[in-house]
């Protein structure tokens, strides 16, 4: 079962691409996720399993080509880092009117603007709250770690096709240019044109005469119409937020205060954790793995349990930190801490932060 | 046993590789192993650096402050690293081009001549293995065996012929590092 190998967060996300199955990858390349494409086509997939890799001639192009591919119900993903992804929001926000499903990855950037190649988490706001225009949402998980690079592409693609919405992979620069051990899936096939037809009813698979068309878009001039859509579409997003939140706790069974991190900042709150905890502070950590839906309700629980502060560590200049304080409601105290401009926090300096911010001394 | 080690010197001395092959060899003894390429303005200048961390448990954070071991390959290194390893740690540098050697008491510093030796065999390309064997001389973290199974997953299928004298170098440099 599984092969294990050394790769980067990039490389992992490619190959299990392949590995799942996908029909087609459509990207244009941009530091730090350049290795995406470069392993797409350096292994050649359409000979290994049929799958289409096309460098398009813009960022602009490549989500165009994902609006079409998954309308056809073929299991199609992009990549890009914060400026490309920018560029694709008409894009994403088409896919979410029209209720296309697809998996995008956001390796991101600091920004604002071109910015810099280093890492950074400033792009939460445009994946979580709409980077397009209208009142939609997307699923949006954050690996943090090779690992989960790989293993996001299969959650990504079965949630994607299962409420027909996209799905972002937001890391960032650090995570896709990180080598670890990675356990890759087995080859799965991928779907021939009758099992699309016949799962996805639907998917605009050609039109036989006497039967009805099928018709994906996003525009709709009957407003009465489009407010049920839009109903729709809210209920959907209630559903997921319901059943598909996901999170992990790491030594908060006994934690007095807790870091609220994802992707990289996660990792090196856990370095935080043993230092504290070396000291004999009872600190845990909260590890957003879904950032929409947020697990709000884990904030609550933990509170319930009398955990009194969170500290939102992001490589931002604070932004998830808006849902740890909504979710706390003035019931726990919630700060920030966060470097920016590339510069990754270390885990000394987020103790110092802890300490001051939040414990008090 | 968690060992968190960065290895610092000029692009092109193989630096990020070292660290590849170091990091496929700790998979191939069982451990939990990160590799993190300096990803950061420091980057800029011509320095190349990786942090590489080989354990028995799952790795935490991949970026580091503080160092077990530190590897040295250029003055540059040596001043931004020097003063990054834990009291008790270990410095491991080549004195080629070093002009002003380490001077902490409270770390343990060896040296190895891994310019000169890698030109004595003959072969400037092995430089890096001569390290890796000097740093694996002094933190016997990984067995020679299971470096070379590292080897061979880390190289191409081309390159799996040059294995012998990789490790060759790599006994070369477990032979001539000495303590400074």
């Amino acid at each position: 079962m599984g092969e294990l190998k050394l790769m980067k967060g990039n490389e992992a996300l490619a190959e299990a691409a392949i590995r799942y199955g996908a029909d087609a990858y459509f990207g244009y390349p941009i530091t730090p996720q350049s290795e995406v494409i470069e392993y797409l086509s350096e292994q050649n997939p359409y000979e290994r399993t049929g799958m289409v890799v096309l460098q398009a001639e813009s960022e602009v192009a490549a989500i165009n080509m994902i609006y079409a591919a998954g309308a056809a119900g073929k299991r199609v993903m992009t990549s890009s880092s914060s400026p490309g992804i920018s560029l694709k929001q008409e894009g994403i926000t088409y896919i979410a009117g029209a209720e296309i499903p697809c998996v995008y990855a956001d390796v991101v950037r600091g920004g604002p603007g071109l910015g810099t190649i280093q890492p950074s988490q400033a792009d939460y706001f445009q994946a979580c709250k709409g980077g397009g225009h209208g009142d939609y949402h997307q699923i949006v998980l954050a690996p943090a770690s090779v690992q989960e690079m790989a293993d996001f592409v299969a959650l990504g693609f079965d949630l994607a096709f299962q409420y027909r919405i996209a799905t972002c992979i937001l890391s960032d620069g650090a995570i896709g240019q990180m080598m670890e051990k990675v356990v890759l899936p087995d080859q799965k096939p991928r779907m021939t044109e009758e099992e699309i037809k016949a799962k996805y009813p639907w998917a605009t698979t050609g039109r036989k005469r006497g039967t009805p068309h099928r018709i994906i878009t996003s525009l709709d001039l009957d407003s009465n119409r489009m407010e049920q859509h839009n109903r729709h579409l809210q209920e959907k997003y209630k559903e997921i937020a319901e059943k598909e939140t996901r999170f992990e706790e790491i030594q908060c069974d006994d934690a007095e205060y807790v870091i609220v991190a994802y992707g990289s900042s996660a990792r090196i709150a856990q370095k935080t954790i043993q230092l504290g905890r070396a000291e004999g502070m009872k600190i845990g950590l909260l590890r957003p793995i879904t950032l929409w839906p947020f697990p709000t309700k884990a904030i609550e629980a933990l509170i319930a349990k009398g955990v009194k502060g969170f500290l939102s560590l992001e490589l931002s200049c604070g932004q998830m930190i808006e849902d740890v304080k909504l979710a706390c409601n003035g019931r726990a105290k919630a700060e920030h801490f966060g470097r920016v401009g590339g510069i990754i926090h270390t885990p000394e300096e987020v103790l110092e932060a802890m300490k001051k911010q939040i414990i008090g001394e | 046993m968690t060992e968190e080690i960065i290895i610092a010197g000029f692009g092109g001395q193989g630096v990020l590789s070292m660290g590849k092959i170091l990091a496929y060899s700790g998979i191939m003894q069982d451990k939990e192993v990160s590799w993190m390429p300096s990803y950061g303005p420091e980057m800029r200048g011509g320095t190349a650096n990786v942090t590489v961390i080989v354990s028995d448990e799952r790795v935490c954070s991949p970026i580091l402050n503080a160092f077990d071991t530190a590897v040295i390959l250029n003055q540059q290194s040596l001043d931004k690293f020097e003063s990054k390893v834990k009291p008790g740690g270990y410095l491991l540098y080549d004195p080629n081009g070093i002009t002003h050697n380490p001077t902490r008491k409270d770390i343990h510093i060896y040296s190895i001549e891994g310019a000169q030796l890698a030109s004595d065999m003959g072969n400037a390309k092995v430089f890096n293995m001569i390290i890796l064997g000097a740093f694996l001389k002094i933190r016997p973290i990984i067995d020679n065996k299971n470096v070379e199974e590292g080897l061979r997953h880390s190289l191409p299928e081309r390159a799996h012929k040059l294995i012998p004298l990789n490790m060759q170098a790599v006994q070369v440099g477990m032979d001539n590092v000495k303590e400074a």
